[in-house]
């Protein structure tokens, strides 16, 4: 037994070839790094370039409003592509959600609180059976949910033209909620009555007629930033979170040490429906209307958001707080360009060029993390 | 090593088919409480299929299987793993992206609170690591830090530590230093016998000699699925250990050959 009763110097005590873990590391390890480097740079070139107007209250909700709709259904996919999953439906899934809700509500008459439980219904059926033919078929979910991108947007333009008697749009919602205790959960503005304090107190901008120019917070912002909080504390304290970073990790490890891999992603893939279900009724509310183009392209976008806010595509790293900053990041260029005098369409332009800037960072902080050379 | 001691598990005459093929013809082996059983054996020799029918990934075709002196059939991997027996695979079963603390209580976290509350306890989670690591002697500065960060020989010990806190009776270590360099596998050596002078049992499973020798109290060897016999260590040498496990004869020869340095 020589040899196990050797020393072995280079485990006992300090390691002389590992550096000190400094501050600055801890920091590049966050994998949200990226996503707050890019909020800081895109809020400094709208400072140089745009109207100051954007940065008053009234252009914060401005950017903040389309940065909620897209970052709800980021952090699904964040929290899914962690899980190592993708899904590609989502777009077609709030276009989808939207027509059944409408239906709900304008074609079968029911009340807004019957409208959501069927459009919730409806998200659980279709999130399940995209995890289902994901884990039982072993295809990549890329793929899988790519047939569902085109099943579900074809079903909703078939599903608008029947319940609108020929139409892709279908109209009436407002009418249809008015008055229910629900509304205000899902429409509108928020602590109006706080804001109207603070224009009367005159902490902040008032029309000539004394109303505030902003009459309350959107309430989409309030359900963005609610998720994003939620998101963040389920995968970093719970044992839940655990499970996703297992199961995007190393599906077959985590399987070995007791991790229900299946029943993981089902959920997550719910969840991701749930989102985009979520991102219709608050969107068919604030129209009043739906229609076959809601949600178009949103999935990429959505994905977009996910890498910036480190997630990789991988599976097994990434952060919902991240593509909280990711999706704002969105949002400040998708308006700000409006404050500036610069073409809006360069908008593709950055979308493209992030994703590329995002996915190259993230290798490098990945090849950090796990000390890989 | 008293002989009186009921073994912590033994099996007798085990026999494994798989359609027709035959992978286990009659295997016996035992393992005590304060033992490290080695099982070597070369390639084919059925070492694979026998640890498989120990950590109940197969049910054997026949042949008896004793869990402290009490006939067992498990159902399957957590059922072995409920009677104590775990298994430290080749590939540990380790997230390289995620820390060492979400790693060692993965599909285990303690919890705390209740209701929607329930969270994992991360404190308690980092503290237990952080002790458990520095009583293998692996300075983790930091809990957090990812699992990829650890050398091969860390990372298994990680995986044993994480067996053996989880309650494991027996542990299984199929191939734990076929990968790894002297220095590691020094390391993994010294923390088996650490863990067997606390009572457990282990079962080695390598065709490395040389580390079955260091660490051995007794060695099965395995060839063409049946055992050729179990021997002390004060009964058998190394080199003889050797020619058995290779099935004697012609690696004598090549050995000549190269110049006797195998």
């Amino acid at each position: 037994m020589t040899l196990a009763n050797e020393q072995n110097g280079s485990v006992v005590g300090p390691d002389e070839r590992l550096k000190k873990v400094s501050t600055l590391t801890a920091i590049l390890r966050r994998p949200e790094l990226g996503a707050v480097a890019g909020l800081v740079l895109v809020t400094i070139f709208f400072f140089v370039t745009a109207n100051p107007a954007m940065f008053t209250l009234a252009g914060v909700m401005n950017f903040m409003a389309p940065a909620a709709q897209l970052g709800i259904l980021a952090i699904g996919a964040a929290l899914l592509m962690i899980g190592g999953e993708f899904d590609l439906s989502i777009g077609s899934m709030v276009a989808f959600a939207g027509l059944v809700f409408g239906t709900a509500l304008v074609v079968w008459q029911g009340p807004l609180s019957v409208a959501i439980l069927v459009a919730i219904a409806f998200a659980v059926f279709i999130g399940i059976t995209n995890a289902q033919l994901t884990m039982r078929t072993g295809l990549p979910s890329f793929i899988v949910t790519l047939a569902f991108l085109f099943i579900l947007r074809g079903l909703t333009l078939v599903g608008l033209k029947w319940a609108s008697g020929g139409a892709t749009q279908l109209r009436g919602m407002k009418g249809a909620v008015a008055g229910s205790p629900l509304a205000p959960l899902f429409s509108g503005d928020a602590f109006p009555g706080l804001f109207t304090w603070l224009a009367e107190a005159g902490i902040i901008d008032t029309f000539p007629n004394g109303t505030p120019r902003v009459p309350g917070i959107p309430v989409e912002i309030l359900w963005f930033v609610a998720i994003a909080l939620l998101a963040t504390w389920i995968l970093l304290r719970t044992r839940f979170g655990n499970w996703i970073f297992a199961s995007g990790g190393d599906p077959r490890a985590a399987r070995k040490s007791g991790v229900p891999v299946a029943r993981v992603k089902t959920t997550l893939f719910v969840v991701t429906a749930l989102c985009a279900t979520l991102v219709a009724i608050l969107t068919v509310l604030d129209a009043g209307s739906t229609d076959a183009r809601r949600g178009f392209q949103k999935e990429f976008e959505a994905i977009i958001a996910a890498v910036i806010g480190g997630c990789l595509l991988t599976g097994g790293y990434g952060s919902a707080i991240g593509a909280f900053f990711g999706s704002i990041v969105f949002g400040m260029v998708l308006i700000g360009l409006t404050y500036t005098s610069i073409d809006q369409d360069w908008y593709l332009v950055f979308l493209g060029g992030m994703l590329l800037t995002a996915v190259v960072f993230n290798n490098v902080i990945r090849k950090r993390v796990t000390g890989e050379r | 090593m008293s002989t009186s001691q009921t073994p912590l598990v033994e099996v007798r005459n085990l026999v494994k088919h798989f359609g027709s093929v035959i992978a286990l013809n009659g295997v016996s082996m035992s393992v005590n409480r304060n033992e490290v059983l080695c099982l070597l054996g070369d390639n084919g020799a059925g070492k694979s299929t026998l640890i498989n029918t120990l950590a109940g990934v197969h049910k054997p075709t026949s042949g008896d299987f004793l869990v402290e002196g009490q006939p067992r059939l498990f159902s399957g991997p957590r059922d072995a793993l409920d009677a104590g027996i775990a298994t430290v695979y080749q590939d540990l079963a380790m997230i390289p992206l995620m820390s060492v603390t979400r790693n060692f209580f993965m599909g285990r976290e303690p919890v705390i609170g209740f209701g929607p509350f329930k969270r994992m306890n991360m404190d308690e989670a980092d503290n237990v690591t952080r002790d458990e690591m520095h009583k293998i002697g692996i300075d983790v500065r930091d809990p957090q830090q990812a699992v990829g960060t650890l050398s091969g020989g860390e990372r298994q010990c990680v995986a044993i530590a994480r067996a053996v806190y989880f309650g494991a009776k027996v542990l299984i270590l199929d191939e734990p230093t076929s990968a790894l360099g002297v220095a590691q596998t020094s390391m993994v050596l010294k923390y088996i016998n650490q863990v067997r002078a606390k009572g457990l049992g282990v079962i080695f499973i390598t065709h490395n000699v040389r580390h079955a020798y260091a660490v051995g109290n007794r060695f099965t060897v395995l060839n063409r699925g049946k055992t050729l016999g179990t021997y002390a260590k004060n009964e058998i040498g190394i080199d003889e250990l050797q020619n058995l496990m290779a099935g004697g004869k012609e690696l004598q020869s090549l050995s000549e050959e190269l110049g006797g340095t195998i």
